[in-house]
C-alpha cells in the first residue's frame, strides 16, 4: 500500500480528487447562499494562517481554522454597522492575505515556497499531506452528510428554518467550519488564490444539469473530480501548472453544461 | 386547558436608534383566530417574526410552549435561483414523508398542478401557496401568516379565508395573522390586535372597531369599513358571497 503511494502522480490524483469530491458539494451550498465571496476571503485569509502556523511551528491546519474563525465572527459582527459585507470581506480578504505574505517574507526560505501557498503544489504532496488533505476534506464532507437536510432547509429559506424548530445560526456556522476545513485541504492542493473556483465553477456547472439538490451536489462532485483528474492530464501533457489547469478544465465543463442545456 | 401557545413578557426590539416594537404584551392560545393589524411600519412582520423565534427581540421574552408545532408563511418568500428544487420537495422539507398527503395539500391551496415544477419557476402568489401547503402540512399548533393575502385577488381572499376558517375547525390550529387588510381579515378573527409600535388596542372585531385608538390609526369614521364590516358580521361567518365590495 504504502508502495502505491509512493508514486508522485498517484498521490497527486488522490489529492486532487478528495479535495475536488468535497469542494463540489460545499461549492453548491457557497453558490446557493452566494457565499463566494464570503469562500474567497476565508480562502485569502488562510495565507495568513500558513504564515502564522510557519512562523510558531505550528500545524497549519488549526492555524487556518483559527484565522477562519477571526474571520467568520469579524463578518457576522461587523456586517451593517459601518460596512456593507462586500467592503468587509474585502478588507479582511486582501488584508489577511498582504498581512500574511509580509509575514512569510520574514521568514528564513519563506519567499521560496510562496507561489506553491498561492497556486498549490499539487505534484510535491508527501504522504503525510496526503493523510491531512483527506482527513480535513473528509471531515468537511461528513459536517455535509450528517447535517444535510438541516443544513439544506437553512439554505432555502432561513424564516422557515427558524419556525420549524431549526437553528439557521448553527447551520451557517458548520457551514463556514465545513469551508474552513475545506480550505486548509486545498491550499497545498490548488493554492490560496484558486480555491474559491473549485468551490464555484464545479457547482455552478452542475446547476444546469440538476433537477433537485441532491443530483446537483453529486453532479458538482463528479464535474470537481474529473476536474482534478483532468487538470493533472493536462499538466502532465502539456507542462502547464496543476493548480490553474485543473480550474481550466473546471471552467471547460462548465461552458459545456451550459451549452448542453441551452441546445 | 385554554394555557397559550405563546406568550411575550415586555418585548421589544430596536434597530438601531429606530424602536420598532416597545412593551407587548400578549398571548396565543389554542384554536383562536388572531389578527394583527397596523399601518406600514408598525412592526407587524417584527413582531410575528418574534412570535415564532426566527428573531430574536432585543428585549424581553417570548415564551413558546414546549414543543409548539409552528407552521409559517412568510411575507414574500424567496429562494435563489440557483437552487434545483421541485415543489414537492419543497413542501416535504417540512417534514411531510407521505407524497399523497402533499399532493392533497397543493389540491387545497390551489396549485395541485404544479407538484413537478421548479419552485423558480412559481410566480410570487403560487410560491406563497406552496409555502401555506408546506404550513399546513406540518400538522401546526399554530399557523403563522404574514400578509397571506396580498397577491390574491377578492374571490381567492373569500377562498382562502373559508380555507383557514375550516383549518381551525379540522385540525384545532390556532391561526396568527399579519394584515392591512382590514375589514375582510377583521370579520374572520375572533380576537384583532391593533399595533404600532406598542399594542393599541386588541379585543373581538366588534369592540376594537369602537375603540378611539383604533379610529385614530385607520381614520375610519362610523361608515365604510366599518358598516361593511357590521352588514357582514349580520351573516355569521357564511361572508363568502360579497368581499371587499366598496361601498357607495
Amino acid at each position: 500500500m504504502t508502495g502505491l503511494l509512493d508514486n508522485f502522480v498517484l498521490r497527486a490524483a488522490l489529492a486532487g480528487v478528495g479535495v475536488a469530491i468535497v469542494a463540489g458539494p460545499l461549492g453548491c451550498f457557497v453558490v446557493w447562499r452566494r457565499m463566494a465571496y464570503f469562500g474567497d476571503t476565508i480562502a485569502h485569509a488562510a495565507l495568513l494562517g500558513v504564515a502564522l502556523a510557519l512562523a510558531l511551528e505550528t500545524a497549519v491546519i488549526p492555524a487556518v481554522l483559527a484565522v477562519s474563525a477571526v474571520v467568520a465572527l469579524a463578518v457576522a459582527r461587523g456586517t451593517g454597522r459601518r460596512y456593507a459585507a462586500d467592503s468587509l470581506l474585502g478588507v479582511l480578504a486582501h488584508g489577511g492575505l498582504a498581512v500574511g505574505l509580509v509575514v512569510l517574507s520574514f521568514l528564513p526560505g519563506g519567499r521560496g515556497d510562496l507561489s506553491a501557498w498561492l497556486f498549490g503544489d499539487i505534484l510535491a504532496v508527501n504522504t503525510s499531506d496526503l493523510a491531512l488533505i483527506w482527513g480535513a476534506a473528509g471531515l468537511a464532507g461528513l459536517v455535509l452528510w450528517l447535517g444535510w437536510s438541516r443544513l439544506l432547509n437553512s439554505t432555502i429559506n432561513e424564516e422557515l428554518a427558524w419556525a420549524e424548530g431549526g437553528n439557521p445560526e448553527r447551520d451557517r456556522l458548520l457551514l463556514t467550519l465545513a469551508l474552513a476545513l475545506l480550505v486548509a485541504a486545498a491550499l497545498k492542493v490548488v493554492g490560496a488564490l484558486l480555491i474559491t473556483a473549485m468551490l464555484i465553477l464545479p457547482a455552478a456547472a452542475a446547476r444546469p444539469l440538476a433537477k433537485t439538490p441532491e443530483a446537483m451536489v453529486l453532479a458538482a462532485a463528479l464535474i470537481g473530480a474529473a476536474s482534478a483528474l483532468g487538470g493533472l492530464r493536462l499538466a502532465w501533457v502539456a507542462d502547464t501548472p496543476a493548480g490553474p489547469s485543473m480550474v481550466v478544465v473546471a471552467l471547460g465543463l462548465f461552458l459545456v453544461s451550459n451549452l448542453l442545456r441551452r441546445a | 386547558m385554554n394555557a397559550p401557545l405563546i406568550e411575550t413578557r415586555g418585548l421589544g426590539h430596536s434597530d438601531g436608534p429606530r424602536h420598532i416594537l416597545y412593551d407587548i404584551e400578549m398571548a396565543i392560545r389554542p384554536g383562536e383566530i388572531v389578527t394583527i393589524v397596523g399601518p406600514n411600519g408598525a412592526g407587524k412582520t417584527t413582531l410575528l417574526r418574534a412570535l415564532i423565534g426566527a428573531m430574536q427581540p432585543s428585549r424581553g421574552t417570548v415564551w413558546r410552549k414546549p414543543g409548539l408545532r409552528i407552521g409559517y408563511t412568510p411575507q414574500k418568500l424567496t429562494i435563489d435561483r440557483t437552487m434545483p428544487l421541485t415543489v414537492d420537495r419543497f413542501i416535504a422539507l417540512g417534514g411531510s414523508g407521505d407524497p399523497d398527503a402533499r399532493a392533497a395539500a397543493l389540491a387545497t391551496v390551489g396549485i395541485a398542478n404544479l407538484g413537478a415544477a421548479q419552485v423558480t419557476d412559481l410566480s410570487g402568489g403560487e410560491l406563497q401557496r406552496a409555502a401555506l401547503a408546506r404550513a399546513l402540512l406540518r400538522q401546526p399548533d399554530l399557523l403563522a401568516l404574514d400578509e397571506p393575502t396580498q397577491g390574491l385577488d377578492q374571490l381567492g381572499e373569500a377562498a382562502f379565508y373559508r380555507l383557514i376558517e375550516r383549518v381551525r375547525r379540522d385540525t384545532g390550529a390556532a391561526i396568527c395573522m399579519v394584515s392591512h387588510d382590514l375589514h375582510v381579515v377583521m370579520s374572520a378573527s375572533d380576537r384583532v390586535i391593533c399595533l404600532n409600535g406598542h399594542v393599541c388596542c386588541e379585543g373581538a372585531p366588534v369592540q376594537v372597531t369602537e375603540m378611539p385608538e383604533y379610529r385614530a390609526l385607520f381614520g375610519l369614521g362610523t361608515q365604510g369599513a366599518l358598516a361593511l364590516y357590521r352588514h357582514e358580521h349580520d351573516h355569521g361567518h357564511d361572508h363568502e358571497h360579497h368581499h371587499g365590495e366598496p361601498q357607495p
